[in-house]
């Protein structure tokens, strides 16, 4: 094999360069404009004041102190992550169980099954939530089938319009996301690996926790983090079924774009979410690095 | 030993509940959708009221609903084909471009799912008024290319991944040129997953809410008219026909798709040239 190599030009040394043009084009296209420049113009227009123009005026940090000193937006921010990390948690930890049941003992219903979990990830998650508005509803499902059991007389308002209906949707809209990358963790977890623990004498659930969970670790942060990402930064779910008290940063980032129209505070505040995110990812793959010893 | 297995087994079957319980909770309050448009009830509530089918009456004959949905569709099919084209060069110059400039663009095309889908609508906002667009349909498919991007290069990737690498290199050798190998060797045996790719792009765009809500100018698309319809409780029923539908063509596509996939790579490992 090398000797062929030697003798004779790879391939790949012959690609002609209006074939890589034409195929690096439309990624090229989308990827450095449609992604890195646009990502670049919100950096930007954070660092400008707002004079209702499209790109703002002069060269300014006050939309970050404004952040950084009103806490309104402290209390917004930590709200985001609480409800983002409460969601994160519950998606993952009941996601794991069937992520388990898929890769060790779903024999031939796992194909049925994986294909099961994955079909709710292409519905409209509009619809989705929409579904929740009316489960959780004053006139709504939950109260009319409580009362319609004699569990209590009068409908109660306690559902709707509560962080707690926001963790609710957001982990159930989200829930299809935790399942895939833990099964793929798990499933190609070496079975040796696990004849070698009880071979060991290891009992079931210590070769659980020794052997299974620290080499699932991959797959579950991975989890979190498709989880956590666009839940921090969710506006519909709040506006739906969240009510006031659960403004997240996402509202706040949509309203200056919208109603408040102050573009380049939104931009400030769209910069913010991203560090966190950077900090968690970051964080992440410190984690990811500890456990990843299998690679 | 016998006892270690049998626990497992009863492990698995407890597990097998759970499975189900899950299922239930995955799948419960998206069924209210279908189940209360079928109500003759302007309340999704229970008692059931009666069967009818007047919500899906009202379907029919609204200028503003078959505005969006004709939007819709457009976008989905324009936004679907300009993602799965990035899909497929992305990946085939990641997997065998061998430059590190390929080895970026696929880096970053996945990117977006690192960010909020909020983020993704507020930077395409500003770029498509920079550059004069301004919210408008062109605007909208931009938006749903991106984010349609991952999924598509993940599944091509994935694709062009589990051909073997003996049939693209033989071809090389035989004298086909970049462009030949490309079009009429690695085109026709991913074919499926390029069906794939289109028709789960197709319903990422047509079910897109979060960064639509930016890019829209005076001609929403069909999550857009839901939305728009939302806060008045008497089209709620409506509401709820038009999801039935949309819920019901998305599982036909997501089922299509997904076995189109799996048979794609079934039919590649069966004959591993």
């Amino acid at each position: 094999m090398s000797t062929i190599a030697a003798t004779r030009p790879l391939p790949e040394n012959r690609t002609s360069p209006a074939f890589r043009f034409a195929m690096l084009l439309p990624g090229g296209l989308v990827t450095f404009f449609l992604i890195l420049f646009a990502l670049g113009l919100v950096v930007f227009l954070a660092f400008r004041g707002n004079d209702s123009s499209l790109l703002g005026v002069g060269l300014t940090a006050e939309n970050f102190v404004t952040v950084a000193t009103d806490p309104l937006y402290w209390t917004v921010t930590l709200r985001s992550l609480v409800i983002a990390g409460l969601v994160t948690l519950a998606t993952v930890v009941t996601a794991y169980p069937v992520a388990y049941y898929l890769a060790f003992h779903a024999g031939h219903r796992r194909n049925l099954l994986l294909f099961l979990v994955t079909l709710p990830f292409w519905t409209s998650y509009l619809l989705r939530v929409f579904a929740w508005k009316i489960v959780l509803a004053y006139n709504g499902v939950l109260n009319s089938a409580f009362i319609e059991t004699g569990l209590w007389s009068q409908p109660t308002l306690a559902f709707l319009n509560t962080p707690a209906a926001v963790v609710v949707t957001l982990a159930h809209a989200y829930a299809p996301f935790a399942i895939l990358p833990i099964y793929v963790a798990l499933d190609t977890i070496p079975k040796s690996l696990l004849e070698a623990a009880s071979d060991l004498g290891a009992r079931p659930f210590t070769s659980f926790r020794r052997v299974v969970l620290p080499n699932s670790m991959p797959g579950v942060l991975a989890a979190a983090l498709v989880v956590f990402v666009p839940t921090v930064g969710d506006y519909v779910t709040p506006a739906m079924v969240g009510g006031p008290a659960s403004t997240m940063i996402g509202t706040l980032i949509q309203s200056q774009f919208g109603k408040a129209n102050d573009w380049p505070f939104g931009a400030a505040l769209s910069v913010c979410v991203m560090l966190v995110i950077l900090c968690v990812v970051l964080v992440a793959r410190g984690a990811d690095r500890r456990f990843g010893s299998r690679t | 030993m016998s006892t270690t297995r049998t626990d497992a087994n009863a492990g698995g079957r407890w597990l097998g509940f759970y499975v189900l319980g899950y299922l239930v909770f995955l799948y419960l309050p998206v069924l209210l959708i279908p189940l209360f448009s079928f109500n003759n009830s302007i309340q999704a509530a229970f008692p059931l009221q009666g069967f009818t089918l007047e919500w899906y009456r009202t379907l029919y004959g609204n200028p503003a609903l078959s505005g969006a949905l004709a939007n819709s569709l457009v976008i989905g099919a324009v936004a679907a084909s300009g993602a799965t084209l990035c899909g497929i060069t992305v990946s085939y110059m990641d997997l065998y471009g061998r430059s590190p400039l390929a080895a970026t663009i696929s880096a970053i095309a996945r990117l977006p799912i690192l960010i909020p889908g909020v983020i993704v609508g507020i930077s395409l906002l500003i770029l498509v008024n920079l550059i004069g667009l301004g919210p408008s349909r062109v605007s909208i498919v931009l938006g749903h290319i991106l984010v349609a991007l991952p999924t598509t290069v993940v599944v091509m990737r994935s694709r062009f991944a589990a051909i073997p690498k003996t049939i693209r290199e033989a071809a090389l050798d035989l004298g086909a040129s970049d462009w030949t190998t490309f079009r009429r060797v690695m085109l026709p045996l991913s074919l499926p997953a390029v069906l794939s790719a289109f028709m789960l792009s197709f319903l990422i765009s047509f079910d897109e809410f979060i960064v639509v809500f930016f890019l829209a100018g005076t001609e929403p698309t069909l999550p857009l008219y839901i939305w728009s319809q939302l806060r008045f409780p008497r089209s709620l029923p409506t509401v709820m026909a038009l999801g039935t539908v949309i819920l019901t063509v998305s599982f036909v596509i997501a089922a299509s798709a997904e076995i189109l996939r799996h048979r794609g790579l079934g039919a590649a490992r069966r004959n591993p040239a």
